[in-house]
């Protein structure tokens, strides 16, 4: 290799390392706000080192699982609330509107709101995450135990 | 040690092998996607959660994946264009940065279309997304700065410096998914584990993936000997060639 190409190589490839640990150390220091959201846990104990909580009013995403039998709807509106759970403490997220379809106890969900005190939120968003699994619902049923059974009685199009 | 590449980086030479390769991959590429995408769309069981809506996996994650991997073979082409200077390196980017920024926008456009009944929403500004939005602009940067400059040469060198410099962003993506929580979900295939889908839809999946992969190749060949057209035009081989093909029309 000509001395001219090497010293190309060693410019690229110096450029290269260079800008890959500025990258690097930007995107550790800006770590905890390319998060899209707080876990239950983070909300309730703080992120981070120095334990940063989020403050009463503060517009915030919260994620987490479903608590199983915690949804409770509104008999006469589209009212919803529920409680969701990482690995330790509880948040409860009132919501109201339409679910997406995923939405179910212990699926993973994302909410968009604002803080109403330590532990509850009003969201305004309300989006279905899921895993990266795929399987065919025999199987499903087989490896995990869910079975999805069709309504037995659904009400004809038009009716209120 | 590579010495047995040199030829190549002669354009007559480069341009009668991409003709040979041209021909096989073209033709595959489509019988490939063609089984991929009927066998996926048309013939694998509906997902346990999601239904029928999974099945846009088959175009998303092959789109994706190549996204990524033509940026990768683009940076390539950028690096040898940039230390050794070879001519048709710096062709082949221009070749391929229009290909990614395709496969960039079918795969962006597909994980819209099927986060909307899913997560329910076309977009959220997660790492994940955002990320795939940055390759988008940056397959977009090195094609308009190729052709920003009077002078070819320095239009070369810029898109190759932005090329090169653009690959830190393909861990990102890969990793964004980890490193950060997000709500795009985590990768279904991965080299070092068992894939997390039933194998009744992974083989389609594959075979997408393969698809995607050959239909890249060909492009890559087909413009790249538009290109050596191109900048050879005043050369003694290309006219006799297109001589020879306009003799073989009439």
């Amino acid at each position: 290799m000509n001395p001219r190409r090497k010293q190309r190589l060693l410019a690229v490839s110096g450029i290269l390392v260079l800008l890959s640990g500025g990258v690097g150390a930007m995107l550790y220091a800006l770590n905890e706000n390319v998060d899209l959201f707080y876990t239950p846990s983070q909300l309730i104990e703080g992120l981070g080192e120095d334990k940063k909580k989020p403050v009463v009013g503060q517009r915030l995403r919260i994620g987490g699982m479903v608590v199983k039998g915690s949804v409770r709807r509104d008999e006469h509106s589209l009212k919803v609330s529920f409680d969701l759970v990482d690995t330790g403490p509880i948040v409860t997220v009132h919501y109201d509107g339409i679910l997406p379809d995923l939405f179910r106890e212990g699926q993973g969900i994302v909410a968009q709101g604002t803080l109403l005190d330590a532990s509850t939120i009003q969201a305004t968003e309300v989006l279905a995450k899921h895993d990266e699994n795929y399987m065919p619902p025999e199987v499903a049923e087989a490896v995990k135990g869910i079975k999805h059974v069709a309504p037995k009685h659904t009400y004809p199009a038009g009716t209120p | 040690m590579f010495k047995w590449l040199d030829p190549y980086a002669k354009p007559q030479v480069l341009f009668a092998t991409l003709l040979w390769w041209q021909r096989w991959l073209m033709p595959l590429s489509i019988v490939v996607l063609l089984l991929g995408t009927v066998w996926g769309l048309g013939f694998t069981p509906a997902d346990y959660q999601q239904g029928d809506s999974y099945r846009i996996i088959h175009v998303h994650v092959p789109a994706a994946i190549w996204s990524m991997g033509v940026y990768a073979w683009m940076a390539i082409a950028a690096f040898i264009a940039l230390v050794w200077q070879v001519k048709t390196a710096q062709w082949a980017i221009g070749a391929m940065a229009p290909i990614g920024a395709v496969y960039t926008l079918i795969a962006l456009f597909t994980g819209a279309a099927w986060g909307k009944p899913m997560w329910g929403t076309w977009w959220v500004w997660d790492a994940r997304l955002t990320s795939e939005l940055i390759l988008l602009f940056l397959f977009l940067g090195v094609m308009a700065l190729q052709n920003a400059f009077a002078d070819r040469q320095t239009g070369d060198k810029a898109a190759s410096v932005l090329a090169v410099v653009g690959v830190v962003n393909l861990p990102i993506i890969h990793y964004s998914v980890e490193w950060w929580n997000t709500l795009h979900q985590g990768a279904t295939i991965t080299k070092f584990a068992k894939p997390s889908m039933d194998p009744s839809m992974l083989w389609p999946l594959l075979i997408c993936i393969l698809g995607f992969a050959l239909l890249f190749g060909a492009l890559t060949c087909l413009r790249l000997r538009t290109a050596i057209l191109q900048h050879e035009a005043h050369r003694p081989w290309v006219r006799q060639y297109v001589q020879e093909q306009q003799h073989a029309a009439v």
